[in-house]
């Protein structure tokens, strides 16, 4: 499974990357292979200021459904508008077309946080 | 996930499965593939050309004796006497609250002997079930272990099959079964049933035989397009299909009249629970099990509440998916029975939002 080093990786599955003081999100291989065929993503919080571990938004596979979770606290700047038309992208390309929202970061220095690519590949036991 | 490597099972096939890449998931005890590619894969390849599903999980008991017929009639919902030599009969066990022990096939390979397939989750209640009742010295075998059970799935089952069998497999009628030579292997029974609306066969033998049958199959389904498939897509396939999943649509709680069900309950005769049953069915039922499709996005789950327009609590849904052939949201559930009719609009509440969907006639695809 791939778990690029340039990312930082939460508990829950998410990927985060920095970009100046925002942060792109999505979810990772392991977690997309785990819920499998990927029907809608739902993110209505585009916007919202959110907390660390808020809910940003669902996802609906044909097997189950999953939250979504903030990685870090911030501001929902934007979220992909082509999940809307075609979520199976997350399933094919997590890391890059899959991406989920943009977060302007309320405190860059929780990313110190986050776990890195080799802490998640063990975690996951990939 | 809870459960350890050691006192989980595996079906005779687990290193196939493995070698193929399936994401294995412990389903009634035992180590079961979910999928392989992907569901929405396999249900397609089911529907439109051929799958193989390990369905070892599921029990099998034989049942011999003058008075194995007499048990069976009277534990189970449908008529026995109906079924002759090489027929099938799909039935169920109902208890004495008016709920369902479970739902079953039952073989009659002759007047004497029958085989009983249980649902995997069910194998210890069902025996336990029919050995406390058995006072007429019926002789009892759970052969569940030491047997294999593959689904072989799909409308080009028949063609592909056929090369492995004398047996006639393309005049096989629905419902009915041979025991004869199969891939070399003495002994094995084919039956023409199965759980996805895909037509096909479902192939029972001993373990012994587990590899080789397997390999047998995928070598003569090859060029017919044969996947193998899991139980996710078994699980959208007979959804499709509106058919029902004991633990989900149907437990120890809900009446087969209020499941829909009422088309295997006989009252030509007397079963448990029959008089109750049969006041139900005269006098009507206080909720139905029924189909829906959503009409606003969103996927219904077992256990979310169904609404009315008002926001009141009027059931709730026993399966859910996204059908892969309709590219729909579907699901079937309990309603009040006046809300069940086709075409009767219900909210299903998910993440707290009442999103729209509209009752419809079950089965929710046409072949």
């Amino acid at each position: 499974m791939n778990f690029p080093d340039n990312l930082k990786y939460t508990k829950d599955h998410e990927w985060v990357r920095v970009e100046g003081n925002e942060a792109v999100i999505g979810i990772t291989d392991f977690a997309q292979s785990e819920l499998g065929d990927i029907v809608f993503v739902e993110i209505e919080t585009e916007g919202e200021t959110l907390d660390k571990d808020a809910v940003f938004g669902t996802v609906e596979a044909v097997k189950t459904v999953s939250d979504l979770f903030m990685p870090l606290s911030g501001t929902v700047s934007q979220f992909n508008k082509a999940l809307e038309k075609n979520p199976e992208t997350v399933n094919r390309d997590p890391y890059n077309e899959g991406w989920m929202i943009r977060v302007k970061m309320s405190d860059a220095s929780q990313v110190n946080d986050l776990m890195s690519a080799a802490d998640y590949r063990a975690m996951v036991g990939g | 996930m809870e459960t350890t490597e050691s006192t989980i099972r595996q079906t005779a096939l687990y290193n196939q499965h493995v070698q193929l890449g399936a994401k294995m998931v412990p389903f009634a005890g035992c180590l079961m593939p979910v999928s392989y590619e992907g569901i929405n894969v396999e249900h397609e390849n089911v529907r439109n050309k051929l799958g193989v599903f390990d369905v070892s999980h599921m029990g099998e008991f034989i049942f011999k004796g003058e008075k194995a017929a007499e048990l069976i009639q009277k534990l189970t919902s449908n008529d026995v006497s109906k079924l002759t030599d090489g027929k099938v009969q799909y039935s169920c066990i109902p208890n004495h609250s008016g709920g369902i022990v479970d739902d079953l096939l039952v073989y009659r390979i002759d007047q004497n002997t029958y085989m009983l397939v249980v649902n995997a989750s069910n194998i210890e209640k069902d025996w336990q079930w029919f050995l406390s009742r058995n006072t007429e010295g019926v002789e009892m075998h759970n052969i569940s272990d030491k047997t294999s059970l593959l689904a072989v799935q799909g409308p080009l089952a028949a063609e592909a099959l056929q090369q492995l069998t004398d047996m006639d497999l393309k005049g096989m009628t629905y419902y009915t079964f041979s025991k004869g030579k199969f891939a070399g292997i003495e002994n094995v029974l084919v039956s023409a049933t199965g759980y996805t609306g895909a037509g096909g066969f479902e192939i029972y033998f001993e373990n012994s035989s587990a590899d080789h049958i397997w390999k047998s199959i995928m070598e003569a389904g090859a060029k017919h397009g044969i996947k193998p498939a899991g139980l996710g897509a078994r699980d959208t396939l007979r959804l499709e299909m509106g058919f029902c999943l004991y633990g989900n649509d149907i437990d120890d709680t809900t009446s087969p009249i209020e499941a829909g069900l009422g088309w295997i309950t006989k009252f030509s005769k007397e079963f448990t629970n029959s008089e109750a049953l049969k006041k139900q069915k005269e006098e009507g039922v206080k909720q139905k099990l029924a189909g829906f499709e959503m009409e606003e996005r969103g996927i219904p789950r077992k256990d979310y509440d169904i609404l009315d327009a008002n926001g009141r609590k009027i059931g709730r849904v026993t399966s859910g998916t996204q059908s892969p052939t309709l590219q729909k949201a579907i699901g079937m559930g309990y309603v009040e029975s006046e809300f069940a009719a086709p075409g009767s609009t219900v909210f299903i509440s998910i993440r707290d939002k009442a999103m729209k969907a509209k009752i419809v006639k079950v089965p929710f695809i046409k072949n």
